[in-house]
């Protein structure tokens, strides 16, 4: 049932490898791009906060889709922009990590948001009695307590993007997905063993993930 | 306008963020004619690359709309069969036999851990070993099987949240008065959990629309974003047909998300409802997917 997997044709560690390098790169970079757009947001300038908001909602509201797709027919393909050059297959993964970090910022952002909201009025208050500006009340006070009440649902957005990478076979970067769809046409007798493996690549992938940082939440959580 | 962070500026901080305001505009404005300056180069500012949306009533009529309308048919038919699915799943995770529990929490689990184009995918070569489905239809029951595994999951789960968040009184006045356990699920918890649950509802139906477009990228069903293949050989205005249908796709989205949150402050304010609103955190960010209204994911 599984003898296709002998003929060393397909590299499934080596898709699942490029799956989770993705996600990772993804997720820094939308982690530092959620936090600036989460800043903007709550920042005492009209037109930044603005500008979060028109940005957060329209990118919200657009699929991922069609995000990945503008990057590679719009901005690769019709404008020229290959991020530093390099193969075929290196521009494809950068501009998949840049449609990436455009989305998953926008969660971020939301969740930060509303880890903000959890800080107490008066520690903010205490903090500008002290005489701090607001971007030190933001950086010292808000942000590192707002940071440990949100680690919950950040490894909810996490977990969505480990799945959401899957979209970059669109644009052909060699992921776990792209693999599978090519699997199951060349293997069709193998249907089954194919989606199992697959299926339960992901769930190794998330499931250790929920449930790290489902402790680590638990552990730094900030007691009231 | 003050708030948690900054107090109603004086004199001295008005000045500093009328600063900071001149240098945002500053970086944006240089953003932004970079932006434009490389598109001119390339000549996507052309007019001819634009107009047609406006004078051309064929590429409406021939292309958009008829995407529009099978990225909404593909939504609803998916979201018309996942929500009784989810319902009844979500059910059998509160069932108080471990038979029923244990493979239903099991299935729910699984299928909300597989991102949405694998069971696609998966969903596509289902039809073609076992059934006689046309290729013409194929990507439609594919596109519809992939999200309804899905979404009937993450749905088990709000309906879960929104039965959860029912004050246990009404359980125990249900049993006090000597109903069964079929009933009060029946008669007493589903109505009001479903009010509860109809924003993280609403905003799920946005999460499933812009799910289609996977479908489109990858099946070749015959959706919105998909047109844009059309569109830009007849036109070779690929950028500006981007635009265009993710506008469509941001239209039809936000006024979802607000319908969703219009109910949720309706149901706030009620005083005929228990005032518990499932959050939008349960109705989890998915392949192409958005969260739940307003707050967090």
């Amino acid at each position: 049932m599984f003898d296709f997997l002998d003929s060393g044709q397909y590299d499934v560690l080596g898709a699942f490898w490029v799956t989770v390098q993705l996600t990772l790169y993804s997720a820094v970079g939308s982690l530092i791009w959620g936090t600036i757009l989460a800043g903007m947001r709550v920042s005492p300038v009209p037109l930044m906060r603005a500008f979060g908001t028109a940005y957060v909602d329209i990118v919200r509201n657009t699929p991922l889709t069609v995000i990945i797709i503008g990057c590679s027919l719009g901005l690769n393909q019709t404008l020229g922009i290959s991020l530093g050059g390099g193969t075929f297959k290196e521009i494809g993964f950068r501009l998949a990590v840049l449609g990436f970090i455009a989305y998953t910022g926008t969660f971020v952002c939301e969740a930060l948001r509303s880890g903000i909201n959890t800080v107490p009025v008066g520690q903010a208050e205490a903090a500008r009695a002290l005489g701090l500006s607001f971007f030190q009340v933001l950086t010292l006070i808000v942000l590192p307590q707002a940071f440990r009440a949100v680690i919950a649902p950040l490894t909810n957005v996490l977990i969505a993007l480990t799945k959401n990478t899957t979209v970059a076979a669109a644009i052909g970067v060699a992921e776990a997905a792209l693999l599978m769809k090519e699997m199951i046409e060349n293997e069709p007798q193998a249907l089954f063993a194919v989606f199992g493996i697959f299926a339960l690549g992901f769930v190794l992938l998330t499931l250790p993930t929920g449930l790290l940082l489902g402790w680590v939440a638990k552990r730094v959580a900030v007691k009231r | 306008m003050s708030s948690v962070l900054y107090d109603t500026p004086g004199p001295k901080a008005r000045a500093r963020n009328w600063i900071y305001t001149a240098a945002f505009l500053v970086v944006f404005g240089l953003a932004a004619w970079w932006v434009l300056a490389i598109m001119a180069e390339n000549h996507q500012l052309d007019a001819d690359k634009w107009s047609p949306f406006l004078t051309d009533g064929e590429i409406w009529t021939t292309f958009l709309l008829p995407g529009l309308g099978e990225t909404l048919k593909a939504g609803l038919i998916a979201m018309v069969i996942a929500l009784p699915l989810g319902a009844i799943l979500g059910m059998g995770r509160l069932s108080d036999h471990r038979w029923v529990r244990i493979p239903v929490g099991a299935w729910v689990e699984f299928f909300r851990a597989i991102p949405v184009l694998m069971l696609m995918l998966f969903g596509s070569a289902l039809y073609v070993r076992f059934s006689a489905v046309s290729s013409e239809l194929r990507p439609l029951y594919a596109v519809v099987t992939g999200l309804v595994l899905y979404n009937s999951a993450v749905i088990a789960e709000i309906v879960v949240a929104g039965i959860r968040s029912l004050p246990q009184g009404q359980t125990d006045a249900a049993k006090a008065i000597g109903m069964r356990k079929g009933q009060i699920m029946v008669d007493v918890l589903i109505p009001q959990a479903v009010t509860a649950m109809l924003p993280a509802l609403v905003s799920q139906l946005v999460v499933i629309l812009k799910d289609t477009a996977i479908g489109g990228a990858v099946l070749g069903l015959g959706e919105l974003l998909s047109m844009n293949r059309q569109i830009s050989a007849n036109y070779s205005n690929t950028i500006a047909t981007l635009v265009v249908i993710a506008l469509l796709y941001i239209v039809v989205n936000f006024m979802l998300t607000t319908l969703a949150s219009w109910i949720e402050g309706r149901l706030r304010r009620s005083k005929k409802g228990t005032g518990a609103v499932v959050a939008g955190d349960v109705a989890e960010v998915d392949a192409g997917g958005a969260a739940g209204v307003g707050e967090a994911p």
